[in-house]
């Protein structure tokens, strides 16, 4: 199949229905030396060129390994980091550089929700308390009161209204996650960051707040960028998958494209790792494992920063680095010698 | 040494392991029963708060000594655990049964380098120099894959990747050659390309080493990958033991299919909604009488209130295979025979050749 030529993505203003539109988002975390005199002697490329939209109402499930980025991503999409170049645009407006006074009224619209709901509740206060604190921070005055919004809240993520007095530690680590999804939800945001909703939680109870988040989505047509290092999890969730590696999108399509056909070798390798709760299976299936560990992202390799792991590297993959084209309608992947074609 | 009967390496018998609190009696394990031969893997399944890493504490012995009260027999190649002096247990542990723990990071002293702390535990079951020693540790980095491992051995666990610690955490438990390798959450640390490597050395060493191996999950995923037996605890209790072709293939117990079902699997057609466990794992201190599984089990109704009152005893189902439930066996395969989606026909998965 040839190579489409690139289409939307990097328009400045995203195409029609996008919410979110990233164009070469990129993070370096400066590495400084000594004490008085601090000096840079390099910078870890955590996030580097990132084009990606998320259109209203779909989930956009971020995968990768650990110290890929895709937590800066998050972190960057909601602007708890400031972007060292790129744009992001959310529902028209710019807001890569915003000052923290221009964003706080834009962060209703923006919310997330934290991995570990051990510490991401505040442990003195209660779950009224916690989950009124969006109302209270953004002045907002709901018409029945903050108290009669934060039961009909506690309602919507399957707690009862008796629970808005008591404690965080009362909880079972699963309800503890729904009290955090009811706060995020207090000012019907338009888009969640989910960082590794499930992950801290025990399977049966992942299934649980998995269904959640998709009957919140339904109800409430939310938007949900999802970002999971569990495949298998995101694969149910998102309509749209990118997966990450050293700061880059290797490859980006529909989650039925990606998990049927996966293009870029990183993406085949990953999902061929995922041990299947099949015993049958463990003679039949091909596997294909990598060796090693993921580069530095201190000082990734060049060109294509997954050749030192590849099985079909080149010289072009040590020389060039490959674009992430479009190799199929909605199917784009960053390598040379692309699988499946 | 020991009984000459005694053919399992392990043998676990009606182990009870109760930890008296202010707030009440935890029954953490109560009443288990399970045994691992020479060179099989047994997966144990379940939960956290299941009793699975209290469990394998118990069988390396390291509940002596402090307020938990350990009943039952361990017999470990026919020496039984729980009533060996201590200073036995502490020869025994490193030397015939060997632990890998979760979290890599936490388990190694970052004060000393990786080799020193392989150096030590070999030295203290071993009389041999330190110069032997040292190289018996490099040995044992190489064969799991560490690079360069004369030079790495005298890095401290900081300078190594999550992977690699955990490959030394590998070498230091088989550095003693131990007869019985017990794995709690092996991998749940690790990334998943990083965990597929690890799992497959855990298996190839298994196989040149020949000894028994406990791995310790809650995903059953790593389960299929390796065991050759799995039992799914819960609440302190098997509720399902068997081959791991049987239990994936035929679970007979209301929870096993309800921890199948709760997953999201890569190789079947993706369903539109996952099918949870209603409710929560139950409080330790104040167990549901009868069966403990009964307040969240959709089936518990269909025996009128049995399940309230008498606890399931774990009876054979099929050869090797047992279950504890108090549901007919008919009726339980006419449930799952309902339920069940047959398998897609092609995995989803399109690997390329392999790159080992």
């Amino acid at each position: 199949m040839s190579t489409a030529p690139d289409q939307g993505g990097t328009a400045a203003s995203g195409p029609p229905g996008a919410l979110l539109t990233v164009t070469g988002l990129q993070k370096y975390f400066p590495v400084t030396h000594g004490i008085i005199l601090r000096r840079q002697v390099g910078a870890v490329q955590a996030v580097d060129g990132l084009d990606f939209t998320v259109t209203q109402g779909e989930t956009l499930g971020l995968v990768g390994e650990s110290g890929c980025g895709k937590t800066t991503t998050g972190r960057l999409l909601t602007r708890l980091l400031e972007p060292t170049s790129g744009r992001i645009v959310f529902g028209g407006r710019d807001i890569s550089h915003l000052r923290p006074g221009q964003m706080r009224p834009l962060r209703r619209n923006i919310q997330m929700i934290f991995q570990d709901p051990y510490s991401s509740l505040n442990p003195r206060h209660t779950v009224g308390s916690i989950v009124g604190a969006p109302f209270r921070l953004q002045r907002v005055e709901p018409e029945q009161g903050i108290k009669r919004s934060v039961q009909e809240l506690l309602e919507l993520v399957g707690l009862s209204p008796e629970h808005y007095n008591r404690y965080p530690y009362e909880f079972s680590g699963g309800q503890r996650q729904r009290i955090g999804i009811a706060r995020t939800l207090a000012l019907r945001p338009k888009l969640i960051v989910a960082d590794e909703p499930v992950s801290a939680l025990d399977v049966s109870i992942q299934a649980q707040v998995i269904n959640l988040l998709e009957d919140l989505q339904d109800e409430l047509g939310l938007t949900y960028v999802l970002i999971a290092h569990d495949l298998s999890v995101v694969r149910h969730t998102a309509d749209r998958v990118a997966v990450m590696y050293l700061g880059k999108i290797v490859e980006l399509a529909s989650s039925a494209q990606l998990y049927s056909r996966p293009r870029h070798p990183y993406t085949v390798a990953l999902l061929s790792a995922v041990p299947s709760p099949d015993p049958g299976s463990r003679g039949r299936r091909t596997r294909t494992r990598l060796s090693g560990d993921v580069p530095s992202p201190l000082s990734p390799p060049p060109a294509c920063r997954f050749h030192t792991r590849c099985w079909k590297a080149q010289e072009i993959c040590r020389t060039t680095e490959p674009p992430l084209a479009e190799l199929a309608p909605g199917h784009r992947a960053a390598c040379h010698f692309p699988e499946n074609t | 040494m020991g009984s000459p009967a005694a053919r399992e390496m392990l043998e676990v018998k009606e182990l009870r392991i109760h930890f008296p609190t202010e707030d009440g009696l935890v029954r953490a394990v109560d009443g288990l029963s399970f045994s691992v031969d020479r060179g099989q893997t047994l997966g144990i399944v379940g939960e956290s708060g299941s009793g699975k890493s209290v469990t394998s504490l118990g069988i390396l012995g390291l509940h002596q000594g402090t307020r938990a009260q350990v009943s039952g027999e361990i017999w470990l190649d026919g020496e039984n655990v729980v009533r060996a002096p201590a200073g036995r247990v502490r020869q025994l542990r490193g030397s015939k049964v060997a632990m890998i723990f979760q979290d890599p990071l936490s388990s190694l002293h970052p004060y000393y380098t990786v080799g020193n702390q392989i150096i030590e535990a070999y030295r203290i079951h071993n009389h041999v120099s330190k110069k032997a020693a040292r190289a018996h540790a490099i040995e044992m980095l190489d064969r799991v894959g560490i690079p360069q491992a004369a030079t790495r051995v005298d890095d401290y666990p900081h300078q190594f990747s999550g992977g690699m610690r955990q490959r030394a955490m590998i070498a230091m438990a088989l550095s003693c050659d131990p007869e019985l390798l017990i794995a709690d959450e092996p991998t749940t640390a690790l990334d998943v390309t990083v965990q597929a490597q690890i799992l497959d050395l855990i298996s190839d060493l298994q196989d040149e080493f020949g000894s028994a191996v406990i791995i310790i999950t809650h995903d059953l995923g790593v389960v299929a990958e390796l065991a050759d037996d799995v039992l799914v605890m819960y609440a302190g209790k098997a509720v399902e033991y068997g081959s791991a072709d049987e239990v994936f293939q035929h679970p007979g117990h209301p929870y096993t299919w309800g921890l199948l079902a709760s997953m999201p699997r890569l190789d079947r057609d993706r369903q539109e909604r996952l099918d949870p466990i209603a409710g929560t794992p139950p409080s330790l201190i104040q167990l549901p009488a009868g069966c403990a599984f009964h307040p969240r089990c959709a089936y518990a109704a269909l025996n009128g209130g049995r399940s309230e009152r008498e606890v399931p005893a774990l009876r054979e189902t099929a050869p090797r295979h047992l279950t504890a439930c108090h549901l007919p066996l008919w009726e339980r395969r006419r449930i799952r025979a309902e339920s069940v989606t047959p398998p897609a026909d092609d995995p989803g998965l399109v690997p390329g050749e392999g790159a080992r």
